[in-house]
């Protein structure tokens, strides 16, 4: 064995102390300090795949699952290339400090953008086919014979010729000393017997028992725990804590400061840090945003949809000069408000810090940069760092910031030694959210004496997620996300129609309120923006809205592919049950093309119910088709959520709602019925999580207007009187 | 030292009165199963039975629990997922993240109980939990296939598991 070959198995050794002690599905708990002195697990066939010598396999998975069924997914591409017996997988998390350690052996954590599965099933594939010929290979050396004279099956290979069979687990030990092939040739998908199928999750059962550990249900030995108030008013500080006024409340070990913004208490139950912050007597300095309002950064956003400084991302032809000359114009401004995440597990990590080393035990969406962020905050290097990813009760976007992580360790740093759970309230996770960003649009279509569109200008004005996030992405005032589902053809949010002229620009205003990456990104209000619009356009000119978009969707064929499968199971054309009324939608995004029909009726007293969605789905490779149909009926839950509820509104520079009673969600009562068709044409992969979120709102917008007449271009629903007139 | 009733065992716990029983199940007791949502009764993670009624445990001050009060959580459900409403909710592969899941089914379990054969109205009143990723409407196939003597095939999804089988 050379030196690189040892070195590389040093870090291993969570993965033997976690097998050994029997892992369940990789949510099993390190405990503080433990993945420090380990030893080396020699059935680790390559990064990817362990085999022990029962056969039971384990799989890496290096991001994050978060209900979106990615684990499961990842699992079935690695299992299909090892030819691995499916009855006896079973999965773990590597830690991103072992990937630090080993060269980034695992690629990339990130988990957000719908790209689980499209951006590492490449490398996952090939490590799980390396893995395969390795154990063939050693099999053929036990045998002395060819490896190309055997064949693998369900983890069991045999010779042909002779009929002889092992097992992976009886010659995984000897396959980890063989060198890692570099010639690998993936199987056709048309090949796959384990990808493709509508295979159970791997990690349902513990969740229907409460055996399953978020990070919020972390225990540790000596632990404590500790609830935290930021500044109310994002950009204020704390003036001044009254904190003998608490601490002699039972339980209260410690009033702290975090940073200049935030006070803590650590206790020893989180019930009691949580009672003693709420009576602790805080001034705040409220800062320069005191008096900001949602309604005052409205009219700062309508004063963008016309002004002069705006980045273009869309040009066809001379679309200023075609409008100007118009025959005919129409005309709409539409809004989008921000939203909070709202995910069902607050915010929360767990940190213990000694002057040696610091661990974090996180839900987190990026485990690298929760890394990153623990050596920033404690001042450690990475290398003396470690986070375990710990089950993530929701994410949507909200868990790849890392501001909670960064708390979790400044109040491990106050009491060394000790491990410290920080968990957000209900109220801290709604008012200090990384909220859905606000914007505003303008569109203008021209139109010649015929009908047909001659130009349009589809100008957003409003916030930058970079802007917040990774203000050095933005070069020459351009944040490339902000033009979701409205870029010029090509392989990611494209949009789905011709113009003779278009132009797609920005004009950027930047409110005090962080905005972040909210599940479905920029794709969402982008689309209800273009959508609606579309309606608004075949409404004027007397035309079918599906015969209008099929004219424009000429040259974009994979978008109208899914437009026609919505619409012709939907009944598109036919006959609505009785006082029902169809919408549709499409758009491309996170690399999957989505449409969308939906159902629904206005009563007379201006109740809507959305009965019935149609949603069809190319995502070029569908790898759990069962999943994929529970990631569309999730997107129009969350896209419903949104579009009749989602609101976060701005007052004296705070978020006004505090809690789901001020800011609902859809339910049970509200959710239609979800058809879903999934068209998968192959010969790319796109993601399932998020696209299908952009349709529901503009289906049900244009449904809407079908059934009562009235546009609505202004969301929440919940702000509208959809009363007939 | 007060005592509650929780999955049949005595258990002897010290918190101030005023605490809600869902931080003495999760604090004091370690049945982190029941779940802190939202704090004020409105998204149902803390779902826990008193009596045989479904309880919101995030507003019910614990000094309000007597130790005859029969308490059941998640855990006390079955100790092997083996009740037929956590079967139904396995078989159709009802979790997505699964934070809100546990609450759910004891509002299911609750349900059926009430009334064995729950309408849609009767599913959309009782079944009032909040789930951010949607779950809803396996949700709803899962109360049915439960009702229906946990025949799942209706619902239509065709799951394949591990052990062979299709629900």
């Amino acid at each position: 064995m050379t030196n690189a070959a040892v070195s590389r198995r040093r870090f291993l050794g969570s993965t033997l102390v976690a097998t050994a002690g029997g892992l369940v599905l990789g949510f099993r708990i390190p405990l503080a300090g433990e993945a420090q002195a380990q030893v080396v697990p020699a059935t680790e066939v390559n990064a990817w795949v362990v085999v022990q010598p029962d056969d039971r396999i384990v799989i890496r998975i290096a991001r994050s699952e978060m209900g979106q069924g990615t684990l499961t997914g990842l699992a079935q591409l690695v299992a299909e290339e090892l030819d691995a017996d499916w009855a006896r997988v079973t999965t773990e998390f590597p830690t991103p400090g072992q990937s630090l350690a080993r060269n980034r052996v695992w690629g990339n954590f990130s988990t957000g953008g719908s790209q689980g599965i499209r951006q590492s099933n490449d490398y996952v594939r090939k490590g799980g086919a390396a893995a395969r010929l390795m154990l063939v290979q050693a099999a053929a050396d036990a045998w002395q014979v060819l490896p190309a004279d055997c064949r693998a099956a369900a983890s069991v290979i045999t010779h042909l010729a002779s009929g002889r069979t092992t097992t992976y687990g009886k010659v995984s030990a000897a396959a980890a000393k063989l060198p890692v092939p570099t010639q690998i040739v993936l199987k056709d998908p048309s090949q796959w017997k384990l990808a493709g199928k509508r295979l159970a999750r791997l990690d349902t059962v513990d969740k229907t028992t409460g055996k399953l550990v978020y990070g919020m249900d972390l225990v540790l030995p000596g632990m404590l725990n500790a609830a935290i108030k930021d500044c109310p008013v994002f950009g204020g500080k704390v003036k001044s804590v009254d904190a003998a006024a608490i601490e002699k409340r039972p339980g209260v070990r410690k009033v702290v400061r975090v940073g200049d913004s935030a006070v803590a208490v650590i206790a020893d139950t989180w019930w009691r840090a949580k009672t003693a912050l709420d009576a602790l007597p805080i001034e705040w300095d409220e800062g320069p945003h005191a008096q900001a309002s949602s309604a005052a950064f409205a009219t700062v956003l309508k004063a963008a949809l016309g002004a002069p400084d705006a980045v273009v991302a869309h040009a066809v032809g001379d679309a200023r000069g075609a409008l100007a000359s118009a025959g005919r114009i129409v005309e709409a401004d539409y809004s989008y408000p921000h939203q909070n995440h709202a995910t069902m597990e607050t915010m929360n990590a767990t940190a213990r810090y000694t002057p040696e080393r610091c661990e974090v035990w996180a839900p987190t969406q990026n485990g690298e940069a929760a890394l990153a962020a623990t050596s920033e905050a404690s001042g450690l290097p990475a290398s003396k760092c470690e986070v375990y990813k710990m089950l993530l009760g929701g994410g949507f976007g909200r868990r790849g910031a890392t501001d909670y992580v960064r708390q979790a360790v400044a109040l491990a740093k106050e009491m060394p030694g000790v491990p410290i759970k920080l968990i957000w309230s209900r109220e801290e996770d709604m008012l200090h959210g990384k909220f859905h960003p606000v914007t505003q649009a303008r569109l203008r279509a021209g139109l010649d004496a015929q009908g047909n569109v001659t130009a349009l200008h589809l100008r957003i004005a409003g916030q930058s997620i970079l802007a917040s996030v990774a203000p050095q992405a933005i070069r020459d005032g351009r944040d490339p996300v902000v033009f979701q589902g409205l870029n010029p053809p090509g392989p990611e949010a494209s949009i789905g129609y011709s113009f003779p002229a278009l132009l797609v620009d920005h004009a950027m205003r930047n409110p005090h309120v962080p905005a972040g990456f909210w599940r479905g990104v920029n794709l969402n209000q982008n689309t209800i923006y273009l959508e609606c619009f579309i309606d608004e356009i075949a409404h004027a000119t007397r035309q079918d809205p599906l015969a209008l978009r099929r004219k424009l969707m000429v040259n974009h064929p994979k978008h109208l592919a899914v437009l026609n499968a919505a619409a012709e199971r939907a009944g598109w054309g036919r006959p609505a049950p009785k006082g029902v009324f169809r919408g549709l939608a499409q758009c491309m995004g996170f690399g999957s093309y989505v449409a969308a029909c939906a159902e629904v009726s206005v009563s007379d007293d201006g109740e809507l119910r959305v009965h019935r969605i149609v949603a069809a789905t190319d995502p070029g490779h569908a790898v759990n088709p069962q999943q994929i149909e529970a990631q569309v009926e999730g997107s129009f839950s969350y896209g419903l959520s949104a579009a009749l509820f989602g609101e976060c509104t701005v007052k004296n520079g705070r978020i006004e709602q505090e809690n789901f009673n001020t800011y609902p969600v859809v339910q049970m009562q509200h959710m239609p019925a979800v058809e879903t068709v999934l068209i998968p044409s192959g010969g790319f992969w796109g993601g399932v999580g998020e696209p299908t979120i952009a349709v529901a709102a503009p289906a049900v917008l244009n449904a809407i207007f079908a059934a009562t007449g009235k546009r609505i271009r202004d969301l929440p629903l919940k702000n509208h009187d959809l009363k007939r007139a | 030292m007060a005592k509650l009733n929780v999955n049949g065992v005595l258990r002897e716990f010290e918190a101030e009165d005023d605490t809600p029983l869902l931080w003495v199940l999760r604090e004091q007791l370690g049945l982190t199963g029941t779940k802190y949502g939202c704090g004020i009764a409105q998204c149902g993670a803390c779902t826990v039975h008193l009596d045989g009624v479904p309880t919101r445990s995030c507003v019910r001050p614990v000094s309000t629990v007597g130790p005859q009060e029969k308490i059941v959580t998640i855990e006390g459900l079955s100790s092997d997922g083996s009740h037929p409403v956590q079967k139904a909710w396995a078989a159709l592969d009802v979790p997505q993240c699964g934070f809100c899941q546990s609450g759910m089914i004891m509002a299911a379990v609750a349900l059926l109980k009430d009334k064995p054969r729950p309408t849609d109205a009767d599913i959309d009143s009782a079944m009032s939990n909040i789930c951010r990723c949607g779950t809803y409407n396996r949700v709803r196939a899962a109360i049915k296939a439960a009702a229906d003597g946990g025949n799942t095939r209706s619902a239509g999804l065709a799951i394949q598991h591990a052990d062979g089988s299709t629900t």
